[in-house]
């Protein structure tokens, strides 16, 4: 297991509000790292800034050996990101959008058409390749997102809700491609769902008000719960101190 | 592939997916029209040239030129695909570049289209040509002037309305900066350097020497100037503000 991603007390603000505060954590080939907290807690801020899209207040991302801020293309060829919504361009459809993002990427040759028929057949989405996006579903536009990140079969992947929108069924599909990549790839979702959480990820981390609360295997997570529940898990982590200190106020 | 002309083409195959191009197209080629022979008196001045044809084009531009160039970046922030542009892996610069010269092919197809115009004229009467081919070139030249400072105004707004009507404005000020109501204001008090560079950077005034005929280099370097400072204001524009 090779490191892939090293997050060094990274922080950043927007005006006086601290969305993220001295976050430090690292992700090796071969995890998955799920991002867990609560709405607002920072977790596509500390995204953002890992592929380069923000520039943070403080704080240093490696990637593959590459900082961020010093050389960002590095960083970018090197890693597949679906952003938060998993925007695209709603007139294009999805095989001219596949084809422009293997333009950038610079996929060529045989290995470029074979590259993309691979990803259409994995992500399941032959059926729309000649849809504008704008026209498609929730769950295929999350999809068509998914297969932006993975096409040129990046060794880092992170995702901001993969599986925000999709059907039981297509979750179930996303979740195994996920654990499949997972044996080579460094990969950090974020997600709200927790039992996601144990079903894929090797690591969990949670972050809430910008600060790291918690970063461990999530059997460790479900530890804390007294009663082996990993929503109770959470909700210790994340409103813990809260909590207790009503506990301790009430007569 | 160059990453450049790979936005390049995916913006400009996109202005002919969806109506934009299309009507852009019609209306462009029918204002012409109606400012040539209506208010141009291209019949009426009974001379074989297209000076009536080419003297309304600053004005064309000064509307036409921002509703295509508004969307170029507010779209961007809109929908949210700023943000998968800019983690790819592509330079600012080539983005801003290959979307500029993108905008500047699809106006150059729509005065491509005017090319009737040209032929009537010849079929009327006996043109001198290398004055209609440099009017042509100073033409696009002058759309590409227009369309850097429409570029540039798109990135600082998610609101392709608001994009459009600074881009307006600023170009309004770009053509005005020639004639004799701008400059009175300076007139009286500024030192004759101040107004003769004011005067200069008027639109009207290098277009209309390339309109007679002469591609002068000063023009051309005054136009190749523009349209790098407010690219070069763009890029600086995305790289700051990007996510916000």
């Amino acid at each position: 297991m090779s490191e892939a991603i090293k997050v060094q007390s990274l922080s950043k603000s927007f005006g006086p509000i601290h969305a993220v505060r001295n976050v430090s954590f690292d992700v090796s080939h071969g995890e998955v790292l799920g991002f867990l907290g609560p709405n607002g807690a920072g977790k596509s801020t500390t995204m953002k800034m890992i592929t380069g899209f923000l520039e943070p207040t403080a704080g240093t991302v490696i990637v593959n050996g590459h900082d961020v801020l010093e050389n960002p293309l590095a960083v970018k060829k090197s890693i597949g990101y679906l952003p938060e919504g998993a925007p695209a361009y709603g007139e294009m459809t999805v095989k001219s959008f596949l084809n422009f993002i293997a333009d950038i990427r610079q996929l060529t040759g045989s290995n470029r058409q074979k590259r993309i028929d691979e990803v259409v057949d994995r992500i399941n989405i032959k059926n729309v390749i000649d849809q504008s996006i704008e026209t498609l579903s929730k769950g295929y536009k999350r999809r068509v997102g998914i297969a932006q990140a993975i096409l040129h079969n990046p060794n880092t992947l992170i995702l901001d809700e993969p599986t925000d929108g999709l059907d039981p069924n297509q979750k179930h599909e996303v979740r195994n491609l996920i654990k499949e990549m997972a044996q080579d790839k460094a990969i950090i979702i974020s997600t709200h769902i927790l039992e996601e959480v144990d079903a894929v990820c090797s690591r969990a981390i949670i972050i809430a008000a910008g600060e790291l609360l918690f970063n461990g295997t999530p059997t460790e997570l479900i530890a804390k719960s007294d009663r082996k529940d990993i929503d109770h898990a959470f909700r210790l982590v994340t409103t813990g101190k809260s909590e207790e200190n009503r506990e301790t106020a009430a007569p | 592939m160059s990453t450049l002309f790979s936005i390049y083409k995916r913006e400009f195959t996109s202005y002919f997916v969806t109506p934009v191009a299309y009507v852009f197209i019609v209306i462009f080629l029918f204002m012409t029209g109606i400012f040539t022979f209506y208010l141009g008196a291209f019949f009426e001045s009974n001379q074989a040239d297209l000076e009536p044809f080419f003297r309304f084009h600053p004005w064309l531009y000064l509307f036409l030129i921002p509703a295509i160039s508004m969307r170029l970046w507010s779209d961007e922030r809109k929908s949210g695909t700023i943000e998968l542009l800019m983690t790819l892996p592509v330079s600012i610069t080539d983005a801003v570049v290959g979307k500029f010269l993108a905008a500047w092919s699809f106006t150059a197809v729509a005065l491509f289209l005017t090319f009737p115009m040209w032929i009537t004229v010849n079929y009327l009467g006996d043109p001198d040509n290398t004055v209609i081919m440099a009017s042509y070139i100073g033409s696009l030249i002058m759309a590409g002037g227009f369309l850097s400072i429409g570029s540039c105004i798109s990135a600082f707004t998610k609101s392709q309305v608001i994009a459009f009507v600074i881009s307006v404005v600023i170009s309004f000020m770009f053509i005005l900066s020639g004639f004799p109501m701008v400059l009175d204001l300076f007139q009286g008090w500024a030192p004759q350097a101040i107004v003769d560079a004011i005067a200069s950077f008027s639109f009207l005034t290098h277009f209309t020497s390339i309109k007679k005929g002469v591609i002068d280099i000063r023009d051309i370097i005054y136009f190749s100037a523009l349209i790098t400072f407010w690219l070069y204001v763009n890029v600086v524009v995305i790289e700051a503000k990007k996510a916000s």
